[in-house]
């Protein structure tokens, strides 16, 4: 590599006051034809050009983002990383993504921060209990690390957490995935994109798709705002603005976008050192690095691209933190946004081959996407390059919606669809 | 966030009402005939358009009467309102 971050560049650079940096990943006009393009510079569509030339040897390809690299969800989602999900076929999924994880930031040299602090889900009712439980089993039976704890258990493991009887939905136990846990998620887009331009990917940035060219079936290029981009395959990584792009495909996808909002707090001491979600009551808490709560609300119920979302979701939400913490009860919010975010009526993804040949879809994340943004990556490269899913995301393929073979996961995205 | 005119109340705060999602969708007339391809077409695919779009609202904690909204969707702007049955206007 180049221009390797280790010790020795950085007291090489130390001593021209850090002026000779070289810059991460460089700023090309698009060429006039590549062997693929990604739609969409966020994590998912920089790693996916990233494992097409590290795993696929696809060199001339491009990605094509219409603002700023990691400038949409990737920049604007609470950064929890998890794998506890309930159906095989989902936790194949996002498990292979937190394997890749585990050595992300070896294998990119860049620091993406990733920090397996845990994750806890909290039950609040008999019912929530039982489907813990039972994911619980069911993750164990797939390989994947949980345990069940005792209310008593999670006042232990997080000393903060308010477990009296008392409250209007006690708590009644949890789950804890010890591997899951958090990463920077601005780290994960830069660090990507230096990996896949470091192997030849031209990374075009302010270059909106504007229409999509089609042969009969077949597809032929890109209209974009930076002129005609001939190619023979396209991957689409669009986020909440998928239905845009199918749309100039002239294909049909079952996805509604919905603005999903977050906040975090004015910066304090070290409070909470673990990730709490609860499916219940809609509230989850981590803490950043940086020393700030990070709180994630739910989706406004409305189509909407707006990246903005209505105030009673935050309030709500806060009302649940409150309850639970009310240690929290003075703290200031600094800042709150919203995300446009992509859902399935499974609340599971699509990575799939389309009714187009060399268009393909990766979307429906829904609420909770940048915790596979590794392995999406990774099988939507697989996907693409070779015309075929990988085993990993078979089940996720678009036709799962005219077979009836869904993979409802609504239980495990935790954030209510 | 934005400010519903329900053709039975008037103006209400929006989160009084419960979006229903795209309007005009209508239910097969002979479901026994459908194949799965019209089924999926039916019950999943969504236009999801990011501008002018057409869709259901309920005033669930005021009349509980559902209307139709014609709404942009890139700024959440109502362009019309209209009772459920009536002629969706043009826009």
């Amino acid at each position: 590599m180049g221009n390797k971050y280790s010790v020795f560049s950085l007291i090489k650079n130390a001593l021209s006051y850090h002026e000779n940096w070289q810059r991460a990943w460089k700023d090309p006009a698009p060429k006039k034809e590549y062997d693929a393009v990604i739609v969409g510079g966020g994590g998912h569509g920089l790693a996916t050009a990233y494992y097409l030339a590290k795993k696929h040897d696809m060199k001339n390809i491009a990605v094509v983002e219409k603002g700023w690299i990691g400038g949409g969800n990737t920049g604007r989602n609470t950064t929890i990383i998890r794998s506890n999900y309930l159906w095989d076929a989902s936790a194949g999924l996002y498990d292979h993504a937190l394997k890749i994880w585990e050595g992300l930031s070896q294998e990119l040299n860049y620091n993406v921060m990733f920090s397996q602090r845990g994750v806890m889900n909290l039950a609040h009712n008999l019912q929530d209990v039982r489907d813990l439980k039972r994911r619980t089993h069911a993750n164990r039976l797939n390989g994947i690390d949980a345990v069940y704890l005792s209310t008593e258990e999670v006042k232990k493991f997080c000393p903060i957490i308010n477990t009296s009887q008392d409250i209007r939905y006690p708590v009644l136990g949890g789950t804890l995935q010890r591997r899951a846990g958090t990463a920077r998620h601005d780290a994960v887009a830069w660090g990507y994109a230096r990996g896949a331009d470091e192997m030849g990917v031209d990374i075009i940035q302010n270059c909106e798709v504007k229409g999509i060219k089609r042969n009969g079936d077949t597809v032929e290029g890109l209209e974009t705002t930076k002129g005609f981009i001939k190619t023979k395959k396209i991957g689409v990584v669009a986020a909440g603005h998928s239905s845009v792009i199918a749309n100039m495909a002239g294909i049909r996808l079952p996805l509604e976008s919905k603005p999903l909002q977050a906040l975090v707090s004015e910066p304090v001491k070290p409070i909470i050192d673990t990730v709490v979600m609860s499916n219940a009551v809609h509230a989850y808490v981590s803490q950043s690095d940086k020393g700030e709560l990070v709180i994630g609300a739910g989706t406004d119920d409305y189509v909407s691209y707006t990246q903005k979302g209505s105030h009673q979701i935050v309030e709500g939400t806060l009302n649940a933190i409150l309850e639970l913490y009310p240690i929290f009860s003075r703290m200031r919010m600094l800042r709150q946004w919203g995300g446009i975010v992509d859902i399935c009526p499974d609340a599971s993804p699509i990575l799939s081959k389309t009714s187009i040949k060399g268009l393909y879809f990766n979307c429906g994340w829904g609420t909770g996407g940048f915790k596979a943004t590794p392995g999406s990556g990774d099988l939507f490269a697989h996907t693409i390059a070779n015309d075929e899913p990988h085993k990993l995301n078979a089940a996720f393929n678009l036709n799962r919606f005219v077979s009836g073979d869904l993979v409802d996961e609504h239980g495990a995205a935790a954030v209510a669809h | 966030m934005f400010v519903i005119n329900c053709p039975y109340c008037g103006e209400r705060d929006q989160q009084e009402f419960k979006a229903g999602g795209e309007a005009h969708i209508e239910r097969p007339k002979q479901p026994t005939e459908l194949s799965d391809d019209e089924w999926a077409e039916y019950l999943f695919m969504r236009k999801n358009i990011k501008g002018v779009q057409y869709e259901r609202w309920n005033h669930a904690h005021g009349c509980r009467k559902w209307f139709n909204m014609v709404r942009d969707t890139s700024n959440d702007e109502i362009k019309a309102i209209y009772k459920m049955g009536e002629k969706p206007p043009s826009i």
